[in-house]
């Protein structure tokens, strides 16, 4: 452990809730099987420690000014291990989140932003509806970083995918070419992925993916995209020799 | 101009802290002490080095040369200035070192967005990474503040769980690769606050009208805070000192404004596939406020999506009468222009959104003839008279 503060245990009454009863059609032996994933989850108790209830997570979150969504009631369903309201937690609220971190300014050393990522993470790992919801219109970032290693490219910047960012998106779409050509670090004159990456290192990243079991998540929020991205990964190794 | 914040009593009083009684304890011990037991190799920060303060009065290594460019995907991507910037910052040192194609994605951007990850891919890619930079010898530069603060996280998780250790090294092994890790993890930003009385010493450009407001990226200075630059001399040690530093050295006012310690809105997500909620943060939380608060002539930050957001999110809102209009570009972009950098051929201010030109005019730069010589570089790659524009043509 790398923080002072002593992991709390909390005393759980099964079944108590303070969650609107919107899944009842799920039974609670799923939830629960769900939650306990999230609590062996090797991050999680780094990420949980108790809750004064100060609401200072609240105070600094972006997403609590905008949305229905609270990092307070995140942190505090999880220290009650109300698996219910984690149940609906994980389905209306997490994807809400910005993954900014202001609430880890918590006197507690709770990091509510941390629970979240693991709690996606258990929601993507199941497929569970609403985070093939939050993903939708996503497939192609996906696609984008696990086959070619950068997350966003130049010739992503479509009038049509961004027409809220001024008409300066098409000049440089319009230009985007010459405009690379012009950028004098030799790793930027790409137009399809943010900078060259060697063939060597895509085969390690294709590799990575291959042990780490990444793209049975992927499978569980979107079947086609996952058979594209495989179809590309293996194609790529093999040609390298490896057998997959 | 009305100070929101009380920064000249945190300037009269400064913050003091004593590292014996910082509330974490200090990761890099027990990196050292993995690596006396054969666990993993600690690659040592080269020197010449600078040494900096961290926000629990620990001292951190900067590294100045031999450094390992880990880019950032937004930077490369869609803001090229910025990371062209940083090159070009560290050619006109003097410093040598490596923009390498061996080189990935952290996968942060999709790991806080989609959740399709896991420790084990996420510590993997991270330590790839890491062994690709060790294998030349140059010690890695990360260019993205969600890389650098990704990291910190996955050093955290390898460090203090035998278990994800134990897979990722695994995944290493089957690469042919150690596992290795750096003694510091370096934001970009941090060398360029600890080369800025450098930068100051090479300043052409007189930048003392220019009243600039600074947004911290939350990824630097939010995730494991530990490891963020602090200075009792710049906001009383109460804020981190990164970024305001530097413009401070280099003679321009720092501005404050009440909603510093926002998030830009980026939401990692949320810029790809909900932006409203993106457009109405970096709007209303941030432009605006400092709109009303200091009026700057320019929004400073150091990271990839801060610029991004707040940079492309003050179009729309035009169409709403909102009190908009501040440009904004990276410390890089703006030490490099203080330096003398060409604002197209190495700042490559074209590809940002919110109308820089006014803040050009105010430091002195012609950018109407800027322009014209960086059109000739463009009708001579059209021609093919030349293939790309190189450090030499932009140097020349």
């Amino acid at each position: 452990m790398s923080r002072v503060a002593p992991t709390t245990t909390f005393a759980r009454r099964p079944g108590a809730t303070l969650a609107p009863n919107v899944y009842d059609d799920v039974p609670y032996e799923e939830k629960l099987a769900l939650w306990e994933e999230v609590k062996a989850d090797p991050r999680f108790p780094d990420y949980l420690y108790g809750c004064y209830e100060c609401g200072i997570c609240v105070a600094a979150c972006p997403s609590a000014r905008f949305y229905d969504f609270s990092p307070r009631r995140i942190a505090q369903a999880a220290a009650r291990e109300d698996v219910e309201l984690i149940f609906e937690q994980m389905n209306d609220d997490v994807w809400n989140c910005s993954q900014c971190f202001s609430c880890d300014r918590c006197p507690r050393q709770n990091s509510p932003g941390g629970l979240i990522t693991i709690l996606r993470e258990v929601a993507v790992r199941h497929g569970l509806a609403s985070s093939q919801e939050a993903l939708e219109g996503y497939g192609r970032v996906v696609y984008k970083i696990m086959t070619t290693g950068t997350q966003v490219s130049p010739d992503m910047l479509q009038p049509d995918a961004f027409p809220d960012w001024g008409p300066d998106v098409k000049e440089v779409s319009d230009q985007l070419d010459l405009w690379r050509r012009a950028l004098p670090p030799e790793t930027l004159h790409t137009t399809s992925t943010g900078w060259e990456v060697s063939e060597k290192t895509l085969l390690e990243l294709y590799l990575i993916w291959h042990y780490s079991d990444v793209m049975d998540m992927i499978e569980e929020v979107d079947e086609g995209l996952h058979m594209i991205i495989l179809d590309v990964m293996e194609e790529t190794l093999e040609e390298a020799g490896y057998e997959i | 101009m009305t100070s929101i914040i009380p920064v000249e009593s945190l300037k009269t009083k400064p913050f003091r802290v004593d590292p014996s009684e910082a509330p974490t304890e200090d990761i890099r011990e027990v990196l050292f002490e993995l690596e006396e037991a054969g666990e993993i190799i600690v690659q040592r920060v080269p020197e010449p080095y600078v040494e900096v303060m961290t926000k629990y009065g620990r001292t951190k290594k900067i590294p100045l040369g031999q450094t390992w460019h880990h880019k950032s995907c937004g930077q490369c991507g869609h803001i090229p200035g910025y990371s062209t910037s940083i090159f070009w910052l560290t050619r006109k040192l003097g410093y040598d070192y490596i923009d390498p194609k061996d080189q990935t994605s952290c996968t942060a951007w999709n790991y806080y967005a989609s959740a399709t990850s896991n420790v084990a891919a996420q510590g993997g890619v991270a330590m790839r990474n890491f062994a690709a930079a060790y294998e030349t010898g140059y010690f890695p530069l990360i260019h993205c503040g969600t890389s650098y603060g990704h990291y910190k996280e996955v050093r955290h998780e390898i460090v203090h769980h035998d278990d994800v250790r134990a897979t990722v090294r695994d995944i290493m092994s089957k690469l042919g690769k150690p596992l290795v890790m750096p003694e510091e993890i370096v934001h970009y930003s941090e060398w360029v606050h600890a080369v800025r009385d450098q930068i100051a010493q090479h300043q052409v450009r007189d930048f003392s009208d220019i009243v600039a407001c600074v947004h911290p990226a939350c990824h630097y200075y939010k995730l494991i805070q530990e490891d963020a630059i602090y200075d009792p001399d710049i906001y009383g040690g109460q804020r981190t000192a990164t970024v305001s530093g530097l413009i401070l050295a280099l003679g321009a006012e720092v501005a404050d404004y009440s909603t510093f310690f926002d998030c830009c809105g980026f939401g990692f997500r949320h810029i790809l596939v909900s932006r409203d909620f993106s457009r109405s943060f970096a709007t209303m939380r941030k432009i605006e406020v400092m709109k009303e608060e200091a009026n700057p002539d320019v929004v400073i930050t150091h990271d990839t999506g801060c610029v991004t957001t707040l940079d492309k999110s003050q179009f729309a809102p035009q169409a709403h009468g909102r009190n908009v209009g501040v440009p904004v570009m990276s410390d890089a972009q703006f030490a490099a222009l203080a330096m003398g950098a060409h604002p197209y051929r190495v700042c490559q201010l074209h590809w940002h959104s919110t109308d820089y030109r006014p803040l050009l005019e105010k430091m002195g730069i012609d950018w109407e003839a800027a322009w014209i010589e960086f059109e000739k570089d463009l009708k001579r790659l059209e021609a093919n008279e030349i293939e790309y524009l190189t450090w030499e043509d932009v140097d020349g």
